[in-house]
């Protein structure tokens, strides 16, 4: 079953292998989902539906044989367009989910940003939030204690702290999120579409608090629709799409050019030649922009110049 | 072995942490727009108790004796039972945010709403001795035995608790079909009248409310340590919906995730 990877794995979990016991082993990892409208349908309106025979419900699997191995220290940027399965995986990951099929380990203690405005309670105060969230995400009373001026003065809501948490901005909740996500060592980092936090300055700092956390030598992986983000951050690619792992690699310079190629033309590679001819035609394209780019600059300066 | 003990030292601790906060959650978020707060959780099973006494007093308070403790004896037991079961049921569907984006252990929620129905309980057995005062039924330490059924009762609502919540996350209309059944609950519970009259009173004793009920009523009233048997009996009401609300919970524990 791993045929379609064969091309690109070669380098990563020989490595993997050298570095002693993996952080995160994701063996031939499958998850399926049901859905259906049995949601909305209640108890009485089931029972006729099963007597009638017309209860269906569909199943399809969101992430389909996925292999990944990480090391220590190692950041993996998952790519994918949506519906690819990289949310789901990251649930596997942190527990909320199981595996269908396959196993997946993950060692030490994690910490999982995603989604992080909801799950907090409008009328109660902002300390009382910190707190709460705090027990929900593993934290004992001590290390609430100790760390909440440190949390507050991050998140910059140290004249709100009273206020309940329905009067603050939305900015201000994610802020408050990531603070609390963030200000404890983990083993293993999770982030899902969090880096854009708040305004332009918080943006700057969350960051660069995650650049810190993740120079201690944490392992972490990243589901980010910026491709750049991924580029700068990560040392290990795993591709999916439909659910099927396109690849998991360390060439990741290689495999973001040839993603982005991908998100133009739709059309996915079949081997490391056709990756490499994917890569290249971005390159192409890229350097055509730029080109486009320096003539027009050059045309307005040659008009400024007329005039 | 050590280590073992040690991490599960760590999970109780961290547990313990994330419980106090969770029922300082709802307790702020049960009493946070009611003037009378706690005090209406009392006031309500009272009112109720002085409609039943009105209306019920001329039919069955000449075959009962000290028949406003009967029915109150009816009436708190019945009135935990519901809140707890009621609270409960909501718990999972309530915090389906949380627990779909953090890995919680999910019977906290249920556990933390039983907290407050419990201490809501605790005020209305203040009061229900109180009432024993003045219908002349002094304190006896065999009332200190009263221990045991709110130990069986907590558990029960637990259990019943856990099997609602999970239901209601499957399907939404539990909510409706269970006002229906506590209403019949409530008449088959003996509040107000007594089950001599019947064939085969023993057959009330189906209904975990009502031996729970019994049991209160037996002690305070006729002043009686039920028998063994039906102290097992009250266990096992007990644990037969903890072990049920226990499986519902471990085998669904990540499928509810599809539904909410």
């Amino acid at each position: 079953m791993k045929n379609h990877e064969d091309f690109a794995s070669r380098g990563p979990e020989e490595q993997a292998g050298q570095s002693g016991g993996a952080v995160i082993a994701c063996e031939h990892v499958s998850i399926r989902y049901i859905t259906g409208d049995f949601r909305a349908i209640g108890l009485k309106e089931y029972l006729i539906r099963r007597l009638t025979g017309r209860y269906k419900v569909r199943e399809f699997w969101a992430d389909r044989d996925v292999t990944f191995r990480l090391g220590r220290g190692e950041m993996l940027g998952i790519i994918g367009s949506n519906g690819a399965g990289k949310s789901t995986l990251l649930k596997a990951v942190t527990g909320i989910m199981v595996p269908t099929e396959g196993t997946l380990h993950a060692e030490g203690s994690i910490a999982a940003l995603l989604e992080l405005g909801s799950g907090f309670d409008g009328d109660m105060t902002v300390k009382e939030n910190a707190y709460l969230r705090g027990a929900l995400l593993g934290y004992t009373r001590a290390f609430m204690d100790e760390k909440y001026e440190e949390i507050i003065r991050f998140a910059e809501l140290e004249e709100f702290q009273d206020y309940q948490f329905k009067q603050l901005s939305s900015g201000m909740k994610s802020r408050l999120a990531f603070s609390i996500a963030c200000l404890v060592n983990p083993d293993i980092i999770i982030l899902d579409e969090v880096l854009s936090v708040g305004d332009g300055a918080f943006r700057k700092k969350s960051g660069d608090k995650m650049k810190e956390i993740l120079a201690s030598g944490v392992t972490g992986i990243l589901v980010s629709h910026s491709i750049d983000q991924v580029r700068e951050l990560c040392s290990r690619i795993l591709w999916l799409d439909h659910g099927r792992q396109v690849t998991f690699t360390d060439e990741v310079a290689l495999y973001c050019d040839a993603y982005e190629e991908f998100l133009m033309t739709k059309k996915l590679p079949k081997d490391h030649a056709a990756v490499e001819k994917l890569a290249e035609g971005h390159l192409r394209r890229k350097r055509r922009e730029e080109e486009k780019r320096m003539q027009e600059a050059l045309k307005g300066a040659g008009g400024e110049e007329r005039r | 072995m050590n280590n073992s003990v040690t991490r599960l030292m760590q999970g109780i601790r961290k547990n313990h942490f994330l419980f106090e906060q969770l029922v300082h959650r709802d307790f702020t978020q049960k009493y946070k727009r009611s003037i009378l707060g706690m005090g209406w959780s009392v006031l309500s099973p009272l009112l109720t108790l002085l409609i039943m006494k009105i209306v019920f007093s001329s039919f069955f308070a000449k075959h009962i004796p000290h028949y406003t403790i009967y029915l109150l004896s009816g009436n708190i037991v019945l009135s935990y039972y519901k809140e707890a079961t009621k609270n409960g049921m909501s718990s999972l569907v309530d915090n389906a945010k949380i627990f779909t984006k953090i890995n919680v252990p999910k019977y906290m929620f249920l556990l933390s709403k039983n907290v407050s129905a419990l201490v809501n309980f605790g005020l209305t057995v203040l009061v229900y001795f109180i009432f024993c005062l003045f219908d002349g039924i002094l304190f006896h330490p065999r009332m200190l035995l009263l221990v045991y059924p709110v130990l069986c009762l907590l558990l029960f609502n637990i259990g019943v608790g856990l099997v609602l919540s999970a239901m209601f996350v499957f399907f939404r209309d539990i909510r409706y079909l269970y006002d229906v059944f506590l209403t019949m609950i409530t008449y088959l519970s003996a509040i107000f009248y007594s089950v001599d009259r019947f064939a085969h009173p023993e057959l009330f004793l189906l209904n975990p409310v009502y031996v729970y009920i019994k049991y209160f009523r037996l002690i305070v009233i006729d002043g009686k340590i039920p028998s063994l048997p039906y102290h097992l009996l009250c266990a096992f009401y007990a644990l037969i919906f903890v072990a049920a609300g226990g499986l519902v919970y471990r085998r669904h524990n990540h499928s509810f995730l599809y539904y909410l």
